[in-house]
């Protein structure tokens, strides 16, 4: 499968888990600030991945919960440490830090979780097959 | 207002599939303003019974353990108005059951008649958090809706 082909069909997956158009829908549009999502639709959003590619999505491998859990180690004066920023690289390698690095406010964090986000982790795990 | 929009069980099958009945008499109190001289079973009810059987199906498949909450409906679609004197099934299929939380696809028929169909999600209450607020107590599965399945003489049984 092409990583268009993943993208549409994710396209799709959104389409019906949030109840928004499809021309709402943009590689960039982020999950909660444009498309609308709360925290419920997380769980239905797995639920419909798992069934449209064939996957598994183990609970907080897409979308981690409490990251942080409020350790001063990881977060100091609302942005994320050096430290902090490493955890995130291995919790979530699927996602693009360049832009977020350069201002790592952890309130910002929900804004990671974009459509490209979820077809680079759709298409890792397909190509990892798992 | 007790708030139980199922009458009994007629199927359960563990983690899998449950069917209920429900009988809406002329009686009940709400008919006399939906509406008067024309007794139709408002739709969000019907689907309170779909979460009420799909709720418990959800709920007995981890021994009511978790508190099972309705959390979504993606989507419900109805094709004609249910009547009073109407007898109504609600059938919940379990779509998945995760640590997190579980979805049925749920269907309102009369007899042979698909009259509605929705999705439902449920969350399950963050354990800690819950065991902070509400104490020990398992406030969704309490009283009469655990109640149900006994009453309709529905032991759980797994499928062969």
């Amino acid at each position: 499968m092409t990583q268009e082909e993943i993208y549409k069909k994710v396209a799709n997956t959104l389409v019906e888990a949030l109840n928004v158009d499809e021309e709402e829908i943009q590689r960039g549009s982020r999950l909660q600030a444009d498309l609308g999502a709360e925290s419920i639709d997380f769980l239905d959003i797995v639920f419909r991945l798992e069934r449209e590619f064939g996957i598994k999505i183990p609970r907080g491998e897409l979308f981690p919960e409490s990251i942080f859990q409020g350790d001063p180690d990881m977060v100091q004066n609302g942005k994320v440490t050096t430290k902090g920023l490493s955890e995130l690289r291995q919790r979530m390698p699927y996602a693009d830090l360049k832009r977020f690095e350069s201002n790592p406010d952890v309130a910002a964090i929900s804004d990671l979780f974009t459509v490209e986000l979820i077809t680079k982790y759709v298409e890792g795990k397909l190509r990892s097959g798992n | 207002m007790r708030w139980i929009w199922i009458d009994r069980f007629v199927e359960f099958r563990r983690a899998e599939r449950a069917v209920a009945v429900k009988q809406w008499s002329l009686a009940e109190d709400l008919f006399a303003c939906h509406f008067p001289g024309y007794p139709i079973v408002p739709a969000c009810l019907l689907l309170e019974g779909l979460a009420q059987t799909g709720g418990i199906l959800v709920g007995e498949a981890n021994d009511f353990r978790e508190k099972v909450v309705l959390a979504k409906i993606a989507r419900a679609k109805f094709q004609r108005e249910v009547m009073a004197g109407e007898e109504i099934s609600l059938q919940a299929d379990v779509l998945y059951i995760r640590q997190e939380g579980a979805a049925i696809q749920g269907r309102v028929c009369c007899g042979d008649e698909l009259i509605g169909e929705a999705e439902i999600t449920f969350a399950h209450l963050d354990q800690s958090r819950s065991q902070q607020i509400f104490g020990d107590r398992n406030f969704v599965f309490s009283g009469e809706l655990k109640n149900l399945l006994q009453q309709s003489n529905m032991a759980p049984a797994t499928s062969p």
